[in-house]
């Protein structure tokens, strides 16, 4: 256990180092690459507790799917840094008020929560022992007991995807599109066409 | 104190020795298979390819190797330096984790010869496949060039795409095994439709590329994509652009991102050979066929792979980037989520699923 002990400091550690210099950074594509790190530390965490599909899932859609886009985002923006320092004191108190909000808020759940000593001392175990693999134990539960939530959340996600498409598509009357069936179809009929042409003129 | 040493020093230093042995071999046998792949593309074109250094140039790749890491670094002066040196370091380096969990055979005891043999194998190669879009970001934006950038956005906008159609081949294959460990994919090609059609020697017909022939070819050209080899080689496509974003690079740096690249195209060969092509299952189960080691098999099919992947660089013509993104997104799209569905039906119904 002094391994995973050890291993549960670096990726923490890196974790919150990373997390503070996504919102140190001065230049955003700095802070997204941070962004990533703190996830892929965060997914080491996850390997810790045993829950590999977890962690493997965080990777493939956080890391390779969702920053590629934030990172796609950040890199088109026109960013001047003089201007964006201008507004920083007008800013200040107003964002100390919202930051010290959210800190009475967290104090006050995380204050309140009472964890039964029981399941305190499973909270680092892996979910399952006798030859159920991570990935088997969350399907099972995941298709039978809560079949409908995940219904319900993928329909939304497929409404979501559907609305963005919606909202973006617009056909350019004037845009040539390439029609493979029609080019694949010619033939020489339809395509050559021998003329005679006299000398002297043209057609 | 001994204690500890048995069980953490010794265990480290075995798995850190496998490692380097494991990245040796690599790294030699894509020297190779580098010669290779350009001996295979002139003889298509009727050239010698390369024939100067060492006996029918077969020490090309290692001069190459030289010459590079040999010449100058060159950093333009607004690049933003750490992250244009990191770019190709992510690249090579993703790709060469990806191997830790890529089985390459069986131990006489039974066991997989392998370094990391873990129950979601095949989702690290996924997840470790669709990073190297970062190598690519990063250098074409890092490079601070209009010529770099556009390339990187070209070349992640084509990883991207085909990942979706990969992902959903991967999800009809675990279909059929009922497990996402690597291992258990191999084995489970064991036995399938040779021996039920009561032709149990013809191993060859047990693995998934038949049942699955049209997944089979959708991954083999969704593999091409994403390594971005030709005729997918838009951010590259080294006649009409100069180097997409690889542009600003030079010496070893260049040499990392050839060398990343490379090294992921080999491992979607193992991965083509894993999944559809028994890994290191023999092709026939008699006699002298059974007594070659399973590794020898593996590195036959991985190579017969990758001559494959050699053959469609020489003879396809490349593709636009518009026919690109339609192929991706409304050919291989469609056709594999209605196959992930036919696949489960029929699973379902005859009882097969596990």
């Amino acid at each position: 256990m002094i391994l995973a002990g050890a291993f549960f400091y670096l990726f923490a550690g890196l974790a919150v180092a990373a997390a503070f210099m996504v919102i140190t950074a001065r230049n955003p594509v700095h802070a997204v690459l941070f962004l990533i790190l703190a996830f892929f530390n965060a997914a080491g965490l996850f390997v810790l507790m045993g829950a590999e599909f977890l962690a493997m899932i965080l990777v493939i859609v956080y890391v390779g799917a969702v920053a590629v886009l934030f990172l796609f985002v950040v890199m088109m923006l026109d960013i001047d840094f003089v201007e964006l320092k201008q507004g920083f004191l007008q800013y200040l108190p107003f964002g100390a008020l919202v930051g010290a909000i959210l800190l009475i808020e967290l104090i006050l759940v995380l204050g309140s929560w009472v964890i039964s000593p029981d399941i305190a001392q499973h909270a680092g175990a892996p979910l399952a022992a006798d030859g159920v693999t991570n990935t088997q134990a969350l399907g099972q539960i995941l298709y039978t007991k809560y079949v409908y939530f995940f219904e319900a959340a993928g329909m939304i996600l497929l409404v979501a995807m559907i609305g963005a498409i919606v909202l973006t598509l617009h056909h350019k009357p004037a845009a040539k599109r390439q029609n493979i069936a029609a080019q694949v179809g010619r033939d020489p009929k339809t395509a050559i066409e021998i003329r005679h042409v006299e000398p002297g003129q043209g057609i | 104190m001994a204690e500890i040493f048995w069980t953490y020093v010794l265990p480290a230093l075995i798995i850190a020795l496998q490692s380097v042995v494991l990245m040796v071999a690599l790294l030699v046998a894509i020297a190779f298979l580098l010669y290779g792949d350009r001996k295979v593309w002139a003889a298509v074109q009727i050239r010698r390819g390369p024939n100067v250094v060492g006996p029918w140039g077969i020490m090309q790749s290692f001069a190459d190797l030289l010459k590079f890491v040999l010449k100058e670094p060159l950093i333009p002066s607004s690049a933003n330096k750490g992250v244009f040196l990191l770019a190709p370091l992510v690249t090579t380096v993703l790709a060469l984790s990806a191997w830790a969990v890529v089985p390459m055979g069986e131990w006489i005891d039974g066991t997989t010869l392998v370094i990391a043999d873990i129950n979601v194998g095949i989702l690290y190669l996924f997840a470790i496949s669709s990073l190297g879009v970062y190598g690519v970001i990063m250098g074409g934006w890092a490079s601070n060039s209009k010529y770099a950038f556009l390339g990187a956005l070209r070349s992640a906008a084509q990883m991207v795409s085909y990942e979706v159609s990969i992902g959903f081949v991967i999800i009809t294959v675990l279909l059929c095994v009922g497990s996402l460990n690597l291992t258990d994919i191999v084995m489970a090609q064991k036995t399938g439709l040779a021996s039920w059609i009561g032709v149990p020697w013809l191993t060859f017909l047990n693995w998934f590329w038949l049942p699955l022939l049209p997944m089979f070819v959708i991954f083999f050209i969704s593999a091409l994509a994403e390594t971005n080899r030709p005729p997918f080689d838009l951010p590259e496509a080294e006649s009409e652009l100069v180097a997409g974003f690889m542009v600003e690079y030079s010496s070893t740096p260049y040499l990392l991102f050839m060398l990343g690249e490379y090294v992921a195209i080999v491992l979607m060969c193992a991965m083509t050979t894993i999944l559809f092509l028994g890994g290191w299952l023999s092709p026939f189960d008699f006699a002298p066929f059974t007594w070659v080691p399973g590794l020898v098999w593996f590195v036959i099919k991985t190579c017969f792979v990758f001559f494959m992947f050699a053959m469609v660089k020489a003879f396809v013509p490349r593709y636009r980037y518009d026919q690109l993104m339609r192929l991706g997104w409304k050919v291989f799209l469609p056709l594999s989520l209605f196959m992930v569905a036919a696949v489960g039906l029929v699973l379902q119904l005859t009882g097969w699923a596990a």
